[in-house]
Parts: structure tokens; C-alpha cells; sequence
């Protein structure tokens, strides 16, 4: 598992190397929290690195599992720590539905993941949702593994 | 009927006038398209509107046996080219069955076409000259030996397939008894790039494929464009500074406008049969609502509040009610309600769940994506939910958009990525309503999202 991660971290690095400010976020981090130095405190590759980016959804639900809502603990946390911060969410669904439902979907699970931080104590004003439906896939592969990976809401650093 | 007893337009060029007027000015008597004047020739032989071999045959029979139509290469410089968008507009429809054969002069030899199996005959001039380019083209009864058409066109040099689909549709309603679809376009989007970030662009191209180009730059997220039925404006989404908002482009005038001023998404639109009002969803909370938005005004009015996600709304052709997908039932399916937003009825009850439908022009069919056991296929349905048939199957089959005549579907078809998204592929199909005859459009690089044009748009 550990191995796993880490190698999943280092596919983030590479991705994010490769996005831009057109989908921030949505092709960075891991959903799990692994221990890291060297980076900016309060800063996009620190919630990548030690928070946990994102959190995950099961087919056509925006249900927030345990493991999610531990992920969201820990941002609300982070975001109590640095209130200066604002994040944008943005939801992704798999590519198994239709592309207008999608958009619809993906905003939902962001917007589930938005209502917890608030409900956590986040101000509703240092949060925006965006959706992009299922035109942004974080793994590329069309199997059961990657659209797991692609039903989710990320957390970005605007 | 004598020559001189023609009426100075045709029954035909009328019907394609009345078609095209109101949305572009009329350029002269006889015009049938924006550049395009038609005048009828006189008859090298009887000639009579109604004539025995004029329609008689079905689209229904013609499915099963398309129909046998010499279609030579036309005299003159433009000849090839004419010809060949001719052939291929009748040959990919699937109801016709092109022969290519001598170019006849003045009166042709029908026992020899008659010998071939032929029905019906092309014969014709293309010529581009200092006043542009004139297309004689006459439609022959093979059977008969008697001219069902003959008409002159005159247009810019630079029309020669525009003028080659216009043909193409007078062939196809002279023998069929319908409306034809060939000269029409399809806006869709283009694709590039690697499969977790693809570079998006508007794109238009004629329905043959022919005269691609992008309309934006791909620097944002662009989907699903839908024409205006009647006029030259296509409403689509656009993630633009990372807003995403349905914009309504103007093709003629290049000018483009953000439509509806909303605080969530707005996505899904559709305009409505008389083109003054645009219907759309609109984030808000976990779901989406239906709006219309009226495009003088910018007038805005709620038409759904289930808190459910409500989405891919579509006019019936009368306007009098919409279709649209819903979850409020806990899972999507497709529901019909009144234009004014009331009395929302369920129409869906097949294995799996529904999405993306479309009202077909006739009024008589809903297409619409189903999504069963890891499965997409693409269906019909009456507006009362009857008659399921599904067309085809994929990994994954969506975005059906209807030809102007309603014969036919354009969709998106996409296929299974593997390891770092190598094997997707994304291309835009087409497959008669009967799911016969299915097709791909050649387009340059990867499509999706077809929005077929009305006919002459």
C-alpha cells in the first residue's frame, strides 16, 4: 500500500507538471495524506503532499464515504490554519454516463464536498465548485481502478 | 406541360424558398441559397411534374432496394466534382444506388441505362466562367424517358458543392416524395491531445464531411454545440475563464455572446423550434434546473425546481413540450412536461438508465442514450414512451442529433481507452432511424458532440 502510494504521488508530480491554470487541480495529488518536506506551507503541493487533495465517490453518487470525510477533516483543518487560503472544488465524474449528466453529477459531488467543509467551519466564501463533467480523467485507462480514480471532487489552491 | 408553361420557380426551388426565406435576405427570383440562384430549363423532352417514376418509390422500399441512378461525370470544368459530391451524398444515404456511366448529350439513349437496371438519370454541365459558376442539370425518368427536373443553377466559383447537395436534394425529394438533408452542416467538436486533457474546439463542417474548420481556439473547454433552426447561430458551452456558461455564437457576423446571467453552470442548451428562445440547465445546489432564456430580451424563466439534476432538455418541433433527463426519480431517466414546465411524466422504463434525448423533426420519435450492464447504446422511442428500439451499441454511443428531414441520427462514438489512454478514439456516426446503415463521417482527428443544421443552414 505504501509503495503504491508513493507511486501514485509521483504520477501526480508528473501530471502536474502538465496542467495549467484552465483545470488547476484536476490532474494533481492522491486522495490519501503521506508525511512530506520541502514544500510551502499552505501552499497547493502542501495539501497535495499532506492533507489530501481529493476525495472519492461511488458510481453516480455523491455520498461522502468515512475515508472521505476524514480527507475533508483534514482540509478543514488545514484551511483553519491558513485562513488566507481560498480553494476552488471541482468535481469529475467517469466516463459511464452521459456528457450533459455529467457536468450535472460532477458539480454535485463538489457541491457534497463544499457543504461538509462549510458544515466544518469553513467560510462558504473561500470556496468555489466547478464541474467538469467527464472530460477531465485523472487515469486514463478505462477500467473499474481508473474510473474510481476518475469519480471524484479535488481540491485546488486558487 | 409545355415549356413555356413552367412557372419562372419551380414546386421544388418554391418549397426550398420557403424554407430558406426569413433567414436570409432573397437575393433575386430564384434564389434557394445564400449566392445560389436556380432557374428552370426548358424541357429536351416532355416534361411533367407527377410523371410516372416522380416519387413513387418509398423511403421504406427504397431501404431494402436503393434505388439504381446513373449519375455520370457532368460536362464543363466543374464536372469531376459536382458529380462525385452528388454520387457520394446519394450513394452514403444508403437509398440509392449509384451507377457511374457515359455522359449523355442532348436527349440520352434510355435502353441503355434501361439495360443497366437504372431508374432514374443525371445528366448536366458545370462551368466556371467570369460570371461564377452555372450548373445545368437535368433528372431523368429512365423508364419513362421523360425529364422529371431540369434547372439552372448560377452561383459563386467557389460553390460547386453546395450546389452539388442542393442537386442532390432535389434528386432525393423529386424520387422519394421527401425533403432531402445533404446540403446541410454539422457543427461539432474537434479533439486533440492526450485523453486526460484534450484540447476542445468548436468546428463546423459540411454534412459529407467536406470543409472543416475550427470556429474557437481550443484554449477552453468547448462542448456541445446546437444549431439554431433558423438562423445562422449555434448556442453551445464554454468553460471560458473558467466559467463554464452556455454563449450563443453568431456564424455570419463572428459575434459571440454569453446567454442568461446565472450564479451556477449553465449547460445543455437547445433552442426552440422558432429560434427566439434558448433552454438550458443551470446548476444550483446538487441538482440542475431547466431554464429558457429569451434571446431579444434576455429574459429568463424557471421551468423545472426538483432539486433533482434535470438536464438535456429539447423542444418537441411544435414547441409545445420538452423532453429532458432527470434523476428525481432516483435514477436518470427521460420525463416530458409541458413547455411552460408543468406536468412532468416519466416516458423511460427499459434495463438501465437514460440520457441525452432529442426530439426528432417529425415529431413521431425521441432518440436518446441508454446505458445498461457497462454498456451505451443509442434508441428510438414515441414521445409516449412505446416502441424502444435500439439502434446501436458501444462502449460508448451519445450526443444524437437528427438531420433536417429526420431520416437519419448523427452521433458520437467513442471507444475504450487503455494504459495512459492509448486505444480511445472519439468520431461522429451516422445511422438511418430503422438502424440501418450505419456510417462514419470522415472528419479530420478526433469528433464529438454533433449538432446537425437545419436543411440550406
Amino acid at each position: 500500500m505504501r509503495l503504491k502510494l508513493l507511486g501514485a504521488l509521483g504520477m501526480a508530480v508528473f501530471l502536474a507538471a502538465c496542467s495549467d491554470d484552465t483545470n488547476k487541480g484536476a490532474t494533481t495529488g492522491t486522495g490519501a495524506a503521506a508525511q512530506s518536506t520541502g514544500v510551502t506551507p499552505g501552499s497547493e503541493a502542501d495539501l497535495v503532499a499532506n492533507v489530501g487533495d481529493r476525495v472519492f465517490f461511488e458510481l453516480n453518487k455523491n455520498n461522502l464515504s468515512s475515508e472521505a470525510q476524514a480527507t475533508l477533516d483534514r482540509q478543514a483543518a488545514w484551511l483553519a490554519k491558513y485562513p488566507q487560503v481560498t480553494v476552488q472544488l471541482a468535481g469529475n465524474c467517469d466516463d459511464r454516463g452521459t456528457e450533459e449528466y455529467n457536468i450535472a453529477l460532477g458539480e454535485r459531488r463538489a457541491n457534497a464536498a463544499r457543504d461538509y467543509l462549510v458544515a466544518k467551519g469553513v467560510a462558504a466564501s473561500r470556496i468555489t465548485t466547478i464541474s467538469y463533467g467527464k472530460d477531465r480523467p485523472t487515469a486514463t485507462g478505462d477500467n473499474e481502478e481508473a474510473w474510481a480514480q476518475n469519480r471524484n471532487s479535488i481540491t485546488s489552491v486558487r | 406541360m409545355r415549356p413555356s408553361d413552367l412557372p419562372l420557380i419551380s414546386d421544388v426551388e418554391a418549397s426550398l424558398l420557403a424554407t430558406h426565406f426569413g433567414r436570409r435576405a432573397l437575393l433575386g427570383a430564384g434564389a434557394v441559397a445564400a449566392g445560389v440562384l436556380a432557374m428552370p430549363l426548358s424541357a429536351l423532352a416532355q416534361a411533367a411534374p407527377g410523371a410516372p417514376g416522380d416519387a413513387e418509390i418509398t423511403v421504406d422500399q427504397a431501404r431494402t432496394a436503393p434505388i439504381p441512378i446513373v449519375i455520370p461525370v457532368l460536362g464543363g470544368d466543374a464536372g469531376q466534382l459536382v458529380s462525385s459530391v452528388i454520387s457520394g451524398d446519394l450513394g452514403n444515404c444508403g437509398l440509392f444506388a449509384p451507377i457511374n456511366g457515359a455522359l449523355p448529350v442532348g436527349v440520352p439513349d434510355f435502353g441503355t441505362y434501361k439495360s443497366l437496371g437504372a431508374r432514374a438519370l443525371v445528366s448536366g454541365t458545370a462551368t466556371t466562367g467570369a460570371g461564377g459558376l452555372r450548373v445545368e442539370f437535368r433528372l431523368w425518368d429512365v423508364l419513362t424517358g421523360q425529364q422529371i427536373q431540369g434547372t439552372a443553377y448560377t452561383a459563386g466559383a467557389g460553390d460547386a458543392r453546395k450546389i452539388a447537395h442542393i442537386i442532390a436534394d432535389v434528386i432525393y425529394e423529386r424520387l422519394l416524395g421527401e425533403k432531402g438533408y445533404f446540403n446541410s452542416r454539422i457543427a461539432y467538436i474537434a479533439r486533440s491531445g492526450p485523453r486526460a486533457h484534450q484540447t476542445t474546439r468548436l468546428a463546423i463542417m459540411d454534412q459529407d464531411g467536406a470543409n472543416s474548420h475550427y470556429l474557437s481556439g481550443g484554449q477552453w473547454l468547448t462542448l456541445t454545440p446546437r444549431f439554431s433552426p433558423v438562423s445562422d447561430q449555434l448556442a453551445f458551452m464554454s468553460y471560458a475563464n473558467n466559467r463554464p456558461r452556455v454563449y450563443v455564437l453568431n456564424l455570419a457576423t463572428g459575434r459571440q455572446q454569453l446567454l442568461g446571467d446565472f450564479d451556477g453552470i449553465s449547460f445543455a442548451p437547445r433552442f426552440a423550434p422558432d429560434g427566439h428562445t434558448v433552454i438550458m440547465s443551470v446548476t444550483r445546489g446538487g441538482g440542475s434546473d431547466i431554464y429558457s432564456v429569451d434571446l431579444a430580451s434576455r429574459g429568463k424563466r424557471q421551468l423545472t425546481s426538483s432539486g433533482a439534476i434535470d438536464t438535456s432538455p429539447c423542444y418537441s418541433p411544435d414547441g409545445s413540450q420538452i423532453v429532458f433527463n432527470s434523476d428525481r426519480g432516483g435514477t436518470p431517466q427521460l420525463y416530458i412536461m409541458s413547455a411552460g414546465g408543468g406536468g412532468a411524466k416519466r416516458i423511460s422504463y427499459g434495463n438501465g438508465i437514460y440520457g441525452s434525448p432529442v426530439w426528432s423533426p417529425r415529431g413521431d420519435l425521441i432518440a436518446f442514450t441508454r446505458i445498461a450492464n457497462g454498456s451505451f447504446s443509442l434508441g428510438v422511442m414515441a414521445p409516449d414512451g412505446t416502441g424502444e428500439r435500439i439502434l446501436t451499441q458501444g462502449f460508448t454511443v451519445d450526443t444524437a442529433t437528427f438531420c433536417p428531414n429526420g431520416r437519419v441520427l448523427a452521433f458520437c462514438r467513442q471507444t475504450a481507452a487503455g494504459a495512459g489512454g492509448a486505444g480511445f478514439s472519439s468520431s461522429i456516426g451516422t445511422i438511418d432511424i430503422t438502424g440501418f446503415h450505419e456510417r462514419s463521417i470522415p472528419a479530420a482527428g478526433m469528433a464529438s458532440d454533433p449538432a446537425w443544421s437545419p436543411l440550406n443552414g
